[in-house]
């Protein structure tokens, strides 16, 4: 999948901290079902049911090694929304330590004036 | 210190909040005076706005040119819908880079905080080739290699 394409289900996918504790648990390496299900206390098929949700946003892929269907991040995906998040993050943050600024040297509001 | 607060909602809204020191007159002044817009509204350091067009009224327009001085820029065009002076305001408003970007829906609002502002503004999430785009800009300089982590996300 291209990593340009519907980022949008990809945000959604992140949306739930299950999915991102399951995310987080995979950036440290590959990881089966059962593996990713133990540190939490919900159902294995709940597990597998958040990993369709990562793996239709194109977020994890699952690779086969014999009977065993351990899932991996897709890095490329996270670091686009990543940084078109860290861009917005960066300019707002910019705009508006600047806006601190020009705030402190307008006058006050007069009295009357606010409602 | 007042730090943005920076979060999605759903599959198509990011929300931003942040407090400010002053009270909500000024910051409501501040986002609907051209002259206060134009110092503040310009992303990263090295960046002017040199037309700010900002009709403060329902129907009202809203033409924000920048540039970095050399030669790289790009405007943003826009309409106010509602203005409740000082606590609300709603506009859409797209990103010329140079082919206009699908409309960004934004609401702001403004409520006391203590003597000072807490605002909140709730933006439509840009498609994913308007987000490629708007990576593409010359804005994108200004986000240095300050890619947030994976562990950031949790």
């Amino acid at each position: 999948m291209n990593a340009g394409e519907n980022l949008d289900s990809a945000f959604s996918a992140l949306a739930d901290p299950t999915r991102r504790a399951i995310l987080a648990r995979l950036a440290k390496g590959e990881a089966t079902v059962n593996e990713l299900a133990e540190p939490f206390e919900i159902t294995q098929p709940a597990i597998s049911q958040h990993l369709k949700v990562l793996e239709d946003a194109g977020l994890i892929v699952r690779r086969v090694d014999g009977t065993r269907r351990p899932r991996r991040l897709v890095k490329a995906r996270i670091e686009v929304m990543d940084r078109w998040l860290a861009m917005l993050r960066k300019t707002l943050e910019q705009n508006y330590d600047r806006l601190d600024q020009v705030l402190a040297a307008l006058p006050p509001p007069q009295k009357g004036e606010s409602r | 210190m007042n730090k943005l607060e920076l979060k999605t909602e759903g599959d198509t809204h990011v929300i931003a909040r942040r407090r400010f020191a002053a009270p909500p007159e000024l910051v409501y002044r501040a986002h609907t005076d051209p002259a206060i817009v134009q110092k503040w509204l310009l992303g990263p350091e090295g960046w002017t706005m040199p037309v700010c067009i900002n009709e403060a009224r329902p129907g009202g327009k809203i033409r924000y040119e920048w540039s970095n001085g050399k030669g790289a820029g790009f405007y943003l065009t826009g309409e106010y819908l509602e203005l409740e002076p000082y606590s609300r305001i709603v506009h859409v408003e797209r990103m010329h880079i140079p082919d206009a970007t699908p409309d960004n829906h934004v609401e702001t609002r403004f409520e006391p905080d203590g003597a000072g502002t807490l605002m909140t503004m709730r933006m439509t999430l840009p498609d994913a080739q308007t987000r490629a785009a708007m990576l593409a800009t010359g804005m994108e300089g200004g986000m240095e290699a300050s890619y947030a982590r994976l562990d950031a996300l949790v």
